[in-house]
């Protein structure tokens, strides 16, 4: 295998993650709506409640919805990461991953091609809503948009390499409900897409704490400080490493010899 | 590359495989081979480990124990070389229902690494041998049980594999279907040597001149031409000796 079939393969599956992505409009459509009901109906509600003072990168008092946007950028990228890896594991789609396993190439470059299209589909979900959002006047430096792309290439990639890790380490995930209630909302939540950690520690050292440890915190703040045409080194480098570490684990994972997949099986069929 | 290719006719060989999960055995002292060009055909009633042997031989599961070979290549050391000689089809349905023919045959493909004009030429050769190049432009959905199993045939030879697995292809369709898509395997075997191995449980799609492999509880108590289980059974029939050898009782 040269690199030439490497990267036909590569095409290949990033091809079919942009065409499946077109093909299935409530996907998308819901894509779209979950953080728009959050930047329109919630924020609006809370706009008055949650006053967020002068926190970095910004420079002066801001809105919350402005605040509030990275932290949406943030769970578009969450949610298909969560859904694009872990949907290969259910049932339904358990072929889908057969079919790519039993490609001659070797399984991590699968799994980081698969990776990569995922986060490619995550990244038109979100220039899609900033591009509704700016008619709501949520809007940044034109070089905000433009170093907004690097930073969400790493932060899909980490928020898709932990659902692929969890799909190789859960046996059994009845539903993407279950995935909502355990990793979704307590990662959204105890971050700081919603309010700063700051506030958070006025209400709970602890949650505050664990807030920081939370790699969907750093995730958001790597998007918002790029965003604002910034860098949040310290956010960026954890990001980094945990998207390392994830991939890492999740490719053991998916080692054949580890027999993720035999587990999964539940037995002999 | 690890090693060196081993000389042989057996496109597969399989050898002393055992494979358990946890402290339950799955599999236990499974040898047997498919020729160069031959229809082998795995037979064993539900829970017999086709599954799990279907999963051993394309390497979603791992065994330390026993050797797999396909077209001469070790498997777990030469896995890219063994991989790209060998078309799949699995029990359940791979296809991407929303996207076309085409469009599953390419993704199909580059997982290959083939070429973009290379695969135009094998799709279209393929979709004409099933007559149903004028379909390519329509979604899977449209086709109906019996071609969607096609079309995941043909997407397994796009490649041109030397060996072709089949995982109880015909589970879900009508019997028409089900008798075509049994000749059509039999009749891809004989005109273009292509060795075939098809895992299924029911007696009535194995041919008189196929070699077989009766599988049960893990292990195999006889294999060879019909006539040679039919004599390890004791059976008239290839249906008798299947029910005497996994101890079911003869209908």
């Amino acid at each position: 295998m040269s690199p030439v079939h490497y990267a036909r393969c590569f095409n290949g599956i990033l091809r079919r993650e942009a065409l499946r992505f077109l093909q299935q409009r409530e996907r998308f459509v819901a894509a779209l709506v979950r953080p728009l009901v959050w930047l329109l109906i919630f924020a609006a509600g809370f706009r008055s409640v949650l006053g967020v003072s002068i926190v970095p990168p910004y420079e002066t008092y801001i809105l919350y919805e402005v605040y509030i946007t990275p932290g949406l950028i943030g769970m578009i990228q969450l949610f298909n990461g969560m859904q694009s890896s872990l949907s290969m594991v259910y049932d339904r789609e358990m072929g889908s991953m057969k079919t790519l396993l039993v490609s001659p190439l070797p399984r991590w470059y699968l799994l980081l091609c698969k990776l990569l299209a995922g986060t490619f589909v995550s990244i038109l979900q979100v220039y899609t809503f900033l591009a509704v959002a700016w008619f709501f006047e949520i809007d940044a430096p034109l070089y905000g948009y433009i170093a907004l792309m690097p930073a969400l290439v790493l932060t899909g990639m980490m928020l898709g390499a932990l659902g692929l890790l969890l799909s190789s380490l859960i046996r059994q995930l009845e539903n993407f409900a279950g995935v909502m209630n355990f990793v979704i909302f307590p990662m959204f939540f105890l971050s700081s897409a919603l309010y700063p950690v700051w506030r958070l520690r006025e209400s709970s050292p602890l949650l505050a704490d664990i807030a920081m440890f939370n790699p969907f915190t750093h995730a958001v703040e790597t998007i918002r400080f790029a965003f604002a045409g910034q860098i949040n080194w310290e956010s960026l480098i954890v990001s980094a490493s945990v998207l390392v570490v994830f991939i890492t684990l999740a490719i053991i994972g998916y080692n054949p010899a580890r027999g993720t997949l035999s587990r999964k099986a539940g037995g002999p069929a | 590359m690890h090693g060196t290719r081993s000389e042989t006719m057996n496109v597969l060989e399989v050898e002393d495989l055992a494979y358990s999960f946890g402290r339950n055995f799955a599999l236990r002292d499974v040898t047997f081979v498919v020729a160069a060009g031959s229809f082998s055909v795995l037979l064993g009633p539900n829970g017999a480990g086709k599954t799990t042997l279907m999963s051993l031989i394309t390497r979603l599961y791992d065994s330390r124990e026993g050797k797999i070979r396909i077209d001469g290549y070790d498997l777990r050391t030469q896995t890219s070389q063994a991989l790209s000689r060998t078309g799949v089809v699995f029990q359940q349905p791979t296809l991407d229902l929303d996207l076309t023919v085409r469009q599953n045959l390419y993704y199909h493909a580059s997982l290959h690494g083939m070429s973009r004009r290379q695969t135009t030429e094998r799709i279209n050769e393929e979709l004409n041998r099933l007559e149903m190049l004028e379909r390519a432009g329509e979604k899977v959905r449209n086709l109906n049980g019996g071609h969607r199993r096609r079309m995941e045939i043909a997407r397994a030879l796009l490649h041109q594999p030397r060996f072709l697995l089949l995982d109880e292809p015909t589970v879900g369709l009508d019997v028409p279907s089900r008798q075509a898509i049994v000749n059509h395997v039999h009749a891809l075997c004989r005109t273009s040597d292509i060795a075939v191995l098809w895992a299924t449980h029911l007696i009535d799609e194995v041919f008189d001149d196929d070699r077989i492999i009766v599988l049960h509880e893990g292990r195999i108590p006889a294999q060879g031409t019909v006539t040679k289980v039919n004599r390890v059974a004791g059976g008239q029939t290839i249906a008798e000796s299947f029910n005497r050898l996994t101890g079911r009782v003869s209908e």
